[in-house]
């Protein structure tokens, strides 16, 4: 609040000031309110997969301390290599929501850590949306900031990953990527050096928050690029720049998780390059100003023939540097952003997230609806005329137009663009629109150029709006509304800041009253095209709302169903799962599950993992997979060898839920495939087809997750023909026994099967019986020749 | 010992009865005792073995008088534990004092209720998921007493006819689900003859191993309850493997000993129940409430098999009406109920904390048994001082324990305000704050360049906002002159009109002066000069009018005067009227870039 009331200009009064941070604190309200539908449809509760693990980390940092988080290392995970969470974790969630927690209990406010995590993102959206008003409020004035903070309050790209409960890195990072923006156009508009300092610590959160900071370093410089090459060099520039790269480094170089990373890996070579480029330029600058301009010219000639020289040798180093290194100094996910098809040629895991696909055009319209279709307009206000700040809007657009192209969740790095451009075009709109409405209104004086500033138009058009509300068929009355006017200076005030928020139904009003009664006063395209623009503006509302509360709020580890006679029906089966594990196996057993329920599996049941959702280990991941897609005597053996003692498959066979192990199991296949060759992906698909059915592979049918999945589960289904309700399709093999494990727990509706690995010895006496004494050592010694796991030596 | 002391008693004649039903072994016997010494007593004894005395979670004795319909039960007599060197080893005595002596050669009849726990042991100890639960349980035939009893009968009462097997001795006949011993005449004292009873008892073994409740009083309303429960199958463990679908498709012969729901009698009027665990809300639960009580029906997460455990939170609010109350000393006391709502379940141990509210005083306790009273000091919503808790322990709590118990303490009703104004204060604070940050210069530096020009800045404002500020004035004059004019139409009075431009010349004259003045100031500051000229355009622009307005205003009296058709005057003033237009136009519209 304080923030709003320094940043409006003195000379536009208090009143307009007020009511300006009034109107942001209710876009803050309504950014945060919008994503509490998840609260209220299902409950107070943390979603999906990484939040759990970030709920985790958050736990162990109010419990034991900064010093003890950053040292900790979590061996309740990737059994038995463990893994440093203090140096392979973004802390800026964390720490944000541990601080929350600690000031809150400081004052004696008994939250408890979950709660915190809840709403973090919430809160932080709203934060977000304050920032976005500040960051358009630089490029384009308070009308088109006031409707860019609206707009991101409510758009659904951001709703996705920021609802209550989704405690994930992006909640706080599209704050701080928004902020840090901000910041580096207000030094560049001011070339204040505070700011310039802001903006590297606002720098330094968001390399705390999240990875993709890589943005931010890559996006500025191209900017200040642009800006070099446009001509448009000037001392502001290089104070936005320069402290930026120098302390944002060193800052970004403090993070654990990122250290030497700052200044070795290629995703940071773009800023340092920049950094050369604008010293140069600065320095041709000097030149240029103490020399006469013919030894300038000729010291031009001179500098650039050595300069081309040493440039290129540079070059051809760094390129040798680069190619010698296998993935050419680019980290997976960074390269995939380069290359679409990079990850599915080389990295299954990265792949195989659905997130990690490229977005199809009907997202778009989910995600940012009718914002698409202003963008272009946006732009296009950004170029009358073009600043330092509008060109940074458009190329922050543009360049995350192309990333969301390539994976889908980088969607959320274009919303904040869209909505500023969007808002910059719908703030033109109305302006230009309302500003037609005031000079239509006297014909006589319309012939006046229309060229002064916009804001004014838009005042002046609400002051016509008032007047002709005010009958004026005599000229004495009309002297005297002149005279009122002067007085109701706040009220117009107030209606015009209303309107240009998009709060737009009392301009509605009074465009459409503008048209009922002198039809002549607005041209008719004008109004039709402000209609136009209303309705489309509230369609946009209703999708958000709906957006928000359908789409976006379920929280995956609790599902409903509604009945045939309206109650909904839960099915709980995860937390059921998770909660008997916790409380009926012993505090140190080992559990093995596919890597996406491994961060669940700790937070909620508190057991030793063997892989998780960090997925920082092919190999570990790639042994899970082999154990899934092998025989039960492999698996056994090489489940044996990692210690474990239970292992959990989700099964959505009985009451059709899809994304159960089954339908993911190709992608085990393939990740246990590239590390073990033995596992070969055509030996579970008949025809190139993926089937469970009769025509299934034998492969397939004798793998440890179809038997996992299918114990018994004939006899459960209706007349016994075992029919998946996933895979519309009765299994393949039905009346099978497990030797090597046994059912333990299956939940209420068969959706999380616990199976614990048999005892070694009842085997081995089991094949006594059979065999003689000597050739039962032969064969109990055969298994563990033939182990092919990587933990067995 | 007593019979030396007091005289010599005798047990006559003796009824007992063992309920086996459930989990928790409840005995009553009821004695007659005939006082054959030779004075009055006041003491009888009762005795236990130290097995049983260990696992006794409840002992209680009752006088019952008169006979027939005219019974009356007396108040629960005082027990007390009591040793003797001649008794033999292993047992434990208890007396109970009568409420009143017990003459020579008369006799009373004492109904002395046990509760145990712990102490039906499954046997196997594990089980499958097919199988059944058996038990067994330990007890003597005849009842252990430190007299002499003349007839006894001891019932054993079983869940269902099902028995394994039992000791069998002279007067022993099992019929349906009753186990009966006796009668046995003259049983010598302390008199010892083990029976076993091993028998089918599928009943939920719902054990608590560890309760914690929390009760806390708000004087806004409502007095708020958390329980957090740890709970546990106490019977025979499960082994081997758990099939839902046995367990879906034959409930009758799969998991017979398991159960998968609790009943909870909460208090009536209970509201915002939830219950939840660690990892979120159980949505498993059904509550059926209406005026008198709150029935809920708690569902844990997974049926609970023999050795499972499960951990949960029930929390719900109450009026506080209904359990805070005044007492006739001025004191404040809760009245509450001290065992956990859930039915028919032990808990092995269990807290009970009263947290009172903020600035509460000198907290007394009274519990009808007796329980470890501890203090702490809790800080939760804006506290500054904290709260007081009263932390109640107890272990081996029964159903039978489940009674109402107070918490005396002395409470300031000003105490509530503390919060409230504490919050209003801090918000004043911080407007203070807001107010004190707007009007302070916290410029380090009063010469940097920065400074001055926001220093010209401001001072442009300023003078732009004096200027806005005459305007006004002048606008007023102009509305003045308008209105005098409409008089003029409506009455026609001349001389009014005439005394008005004369006000209006003059405070026209005077603003002028004002406005010249801010005109120089803004020529002489270096900052103003973008808007200086929009500025200058304005003066002159409004000058303009104002001349317009009064040559309008002096020509339309001049036209009444020479009293001509309004018709002509509006022609005659068109001309005025349109340039005044325009002009109003102009200024109205400088006015607003101006204050951009």
């Amino acid at each position: 609040m304080a923030a709003g009331t320094e940043v409006i200009s003195p000379r536009r009064g208090a009143f307009g000031s007020v009511l300006a941070v009034l109107i942001l604190l209710l876009i803050g309200i309504l950014a945060f309110s919008i994503r509490l539908f998840s609260v209220i449809k299902y409950e107070s509760v943390i979603h999906e997969f990484d939040p759990y693990f970030n709920y985790r980390v958050t736990q162990f940092l109010t419990k034991s301390g900064i010093y003890e988080f950053w040292n900790w290392f979590d061996d309740r995970t990737w059994y038995p290599l463990g893994r440093v969470i203090g140096g392979t974790v973004y802390p800026g969630l964390t720490l944000t929501a541990g601080t929350m927690w600690w000031i809150a209990n400081a004052l004696n406010i008994p939250l408890s850590v979950e709660t915190v995590c809840v709403f973090t993102a919430p809160v932080f959206s709203a934060y977000a949306a304050w920032a976005t008003y500040f960051l358009t409020k630089e490029i384009k004035g308070t009308g088109a900031g006031l409707t860019a903070a609206a707009l991101i309050a409510m758009v659904p790209s951001y709703i996705s990953r920021s609802v209550a409960g989704s405690y994930d890195n992006e909640a706080v990072a599209i704050f701080a990527l928004i902020l840090t923006f901000y910041l580096y156009v207000k030094t560049l508009n001011t070339g204040s050096l505070f700011y310039a300092t802001l903006n590297a610590l606002a720098y330094f959160y968001m390399v705390c928050s999240w990875g993709g900071y890589t943005f931010i370093i890559n996006l500025i410089p191209m900017h200040v690029l642009l800006c070099i090459m446009t001509g448009r060099f000037s001392s502001r520039l290089y104070i936005a720049y320069a402290p930026l790269v120098i302390l944002g480094t060193i800052l970004a170089a403090l993070v654990p998780v990122v250290g030497f990373n700052a200044v070795m890996t290629s995703e940071h070579f773009a800023s340092f390059l920049v950094f050369v480029i604008l010293h140069v330029t600065a320095l041709v600058h000097y030149i240029k100003r103490i020399l006469t301009p013919k030894t300038y010219r000729m010291a031009l000639t001179m500098v650039l023939t050595i300069g081309t020289v040493g440039a290129l040798t540079l070059v051809a180093i760094l390129v040798a540097l680069v190619a010698a290194s296998p993935t050419k100094g680019w980290s997976g996910r960074s390269l995939s952003l380069l290359d679409p098809t990079y990850a599915s040629k080389y990295i299954p895991i990265i792949a195989s997230v659905s997130e990690h696909q490229p977005p199809t055009w009907p997202s778009y319209f989910m995600d940012i609806n009718i914002l698409a279709f202003l963008v272009p307009a946006g732009i296009i206000a950004c170029f009358s005329p073009l600043s330092d700040s509008s060109s940074f809007a458009v190329l922050y657009m543009v360049t995350s137009v192309y990333f969301s192209g390539v994976m889908v969740r980088l969607m959320l790095v274009l919303a904040p663009a869209a909505c500023i451009l969007a808002g910059i075009a719908l703030s033109e709109a109305f302006g230009t629109l309302t500003y037609s409405i005031k000079y239509q209104q006297i014909p006589t004086l319309s012939n006046e150029p229309v060229s002064e500033e916009k804001t004014t138009a838009l005042k002046s058009a609400i002051d016509s709006s008032f007047k002709s509300v005010v009958p004026k068929d005599s000229i004495k009355e009309k002297t005297k509304v002149e005279g009122d006017e002067k007085v109701k200076e706040p009220v117009k005030e107030k209606t015009s800041k209303r309107i240009r928020k998009k709060e737009k139904e009392i301009a509605e009003k009074h465009v459409e009253k503008q048209v009922e009664r002198k039809p002549l006063v607005l041209p008719l395209e004008a109004s039709a095209v402000g209609i136009v623009l209303l309705i489309l503006l509230g369609s946009f509302y209703i999708h958000c709302v709906w957006a928000a509360a359908e789409a976006y709020s379920a929280p995956s580890i609790v599902l409903s169903s509604q009945m045939s006679d309206g109650s909904v029906h839960v099915f709980d089966d995860f937390r059921e799962a998770y909660a008997w594990l916790r409380h009926n196996t012993d505090e140190n057993d080992k559990v093995a599950s596919w890597w996406d329920y491994g961060y669940q599996t700790t937070a909620m049941a508190n057991r030793t993992v063997i892989v998780d959702n960090n997925t920082w280990n092919n190999t570990h991941i790639a042994t899970v997979g082999m154990a899934m897609s092998s025989p039960e005597k492999e698996a056994w053996e090489i489940y044996q060898s990692l210690d474990v003692k239970y292992v959990f498959v989700i099964f959505g066979g009985l009451v059709g839920y899809p994304s159960d192990d089954i339908n993911k199991f190709l992608w085990m296949v393939r990740i246990g495939g590239g590390v073990f060759p033995h596992i070969r992906e055509p030996d579970y698909l008949r025809d190139n087809q993926y089937r469970i059915d009769s025509m299934a592979t034998p492969t397939m049918l004798n793998s440890l997750m179809y038997r996992l999945s299918y114990y018994r589960f004939a006899e459960a289904t209706m007349d016994g023909n075992g029919y998946d309700r996933v895979r519309r399709t009765e299994i393949g093999k039905k009346h099978f026994k497990l030797a090597y494990f046994e059912e333990v727990f299956t939940t209420q509706h068969w959706m999380v099967r616990i199976y614990k690995l048999k005892p070694s010895k009842n085997r081995q006496r089991g094949k006594n019986k059979r065999k003689t004494k000597a050739v039962s050592k032969k064969i109990t010694r055969k298994p563990i020749k033939s182990l092919k796991n990587p933990w067995s030596s | 010992m007593s019979r030396r002391k007091g005289g010599k008693l005798k047990g006559l004649l003796l009824g007992r009865q063992i309920d086996l039903t459930s989990h928790i072994v409840r005995t009553s016997a009821s004695i007659r005792f005939e006082n054959k010494g030779s004075s009055d007593t006041t003491k009888v004894l009762f005795a236990l073995s130290s097995a049983q005395a260990e696992r006794l979670a409840y002992l209680a004795a009752i006088v019952l008088e008169g006979k027939g319909k005219s019974k009356t039960q007396s108040d629960p007599l005082a027990v007390s534990q009591v040793s003797f060197q001649s008794a033999p080893r292993d047992i434990v005595l208890y007396s109970f004092s009568l409420n009143k002596p017990l003459k020579r050669g008369e006799s009373a009849i004492v109904e002395v209720n046990y509760v145990l726990t712990h102490v039906l042991k499954p046997f196997p100890e594990e089980i499958k998921q097919s199988d059944v639960q058996l038990v067994v349980y330990l007890d003597n035939a005849y009842l252990l007493s430190p007299y002499v009893v003349k007839v006894q009968t001891t019932t054993f009462k079983l869940p269902r006819s099902r028995v394994e097997s039992f000791t069998k001795l002279d007067a022993s006949r099992l019929a349906d689900s009753e186990l009966k011993y006796g009668p046995y005449e003259n049983v010598a004292a302390f008199s010892h003859q083990p029976v076993t009873v091993h028998f089918e008892n599928n009943q939920p073994f719902a054990v608590i191993k560890e309760l914690e409740r929390e009760i806390e009083i708000s004087h806004w309303g409502n007095v708020y309850v958390t329980e957090n429960y740890h709970l546990m199958h106490g019977g025979a463990r499960h082994k081997g493997t758990f099939s839902r679908l046995d367990y879906q498709a034959r409930p009758s012969a799969s998991g017979v000993a398991a159960f998968n729901r609790l009943f909870a009698k909460l208090p009536p009027r209970a509201h915002s129940v939830y219950y939840r665990d660690e990892i979120g809300n159980i949505s498993t639960s059904h509550l059926r409430s209406d005026n008198k009580r709150t029935d809920l029906l708690l569902e844990p997460r997974y049926p609970l098999f023999g050795g499972w455990q499960v951990t949960f939170t029930l929390g719900y609010g109450v009026p506080i009406s209904d359990f805070l109350f005044y007492s006739k000393d001025g004191q404040r006391f809760l009245d509450f109920t001290f065992g956990s709502p859930i039915s028919n379940a032990v808990v092995d141990k269990l807290v009970v904390k009263v947290v009172l509210p903020e600035g509460s005083k000198d907290p007394v306790v009274s519990v009808p048994f007796p329980v470890e009273i501890t203090h702490e000091r809790k800080y939760s919503y804006l506290d500054t001082v904290g709260r007081t808790v009263v932390v109640l322990r107890k272990e081996n709590v029964v159903p039978e324990h489940d009674v109402h118990f107070q918490v005396y303490y002395k409470f300031n009703n000003l105490a509530l305000l503390a919060e409230p104004l504490m919050l209003v204060f801090g918000i004043f604070c911080f407007f203070i704050a807001c107010i004190a940050y707007m009007h302070f210069d916290f410029s380090i530096s009063k010469s940097s360049a920065s400074y001055q020009a926001r220093l010209q800045r401001e001072e442009v404002a300023d003078a732009i906002q004096r200027l806005q500020k005459v305007m006004n004035v002048r606008a007023a004059v102009t509305d003045k002159l308008d209105a005098s004019l409409r008089d003029l139409a409506r009455t026609g009075d001349v001389a009014s009109c005439k005394a008005a431009r004369k006000a209006a010349e003059a405070t026209l004259k005077e603003t002028a002066k004002e406005v010249k003045s801010i005109q120089e100031a803004l020529q002489a500051s270096s900052r103003a000069a973008s808007v200086l000229l929009k500025v200058d355009s304005l003066i002159q622009k409004e000058k303009e009018k104002q001349d317009k307005l009064l040559q309008k205003h002096s020509l339309t009296v001049e036209l009444y005067e020479r009293k001509l058709s309004s018709k002509d005057i509006d022609n005659r003033i068109a001309p005025y009227q349109q340039k005044l237009l325009v002009l109003t136009q102009e200024v109205s519209d400088l006015l607003h870039a101006i204050d951009d």
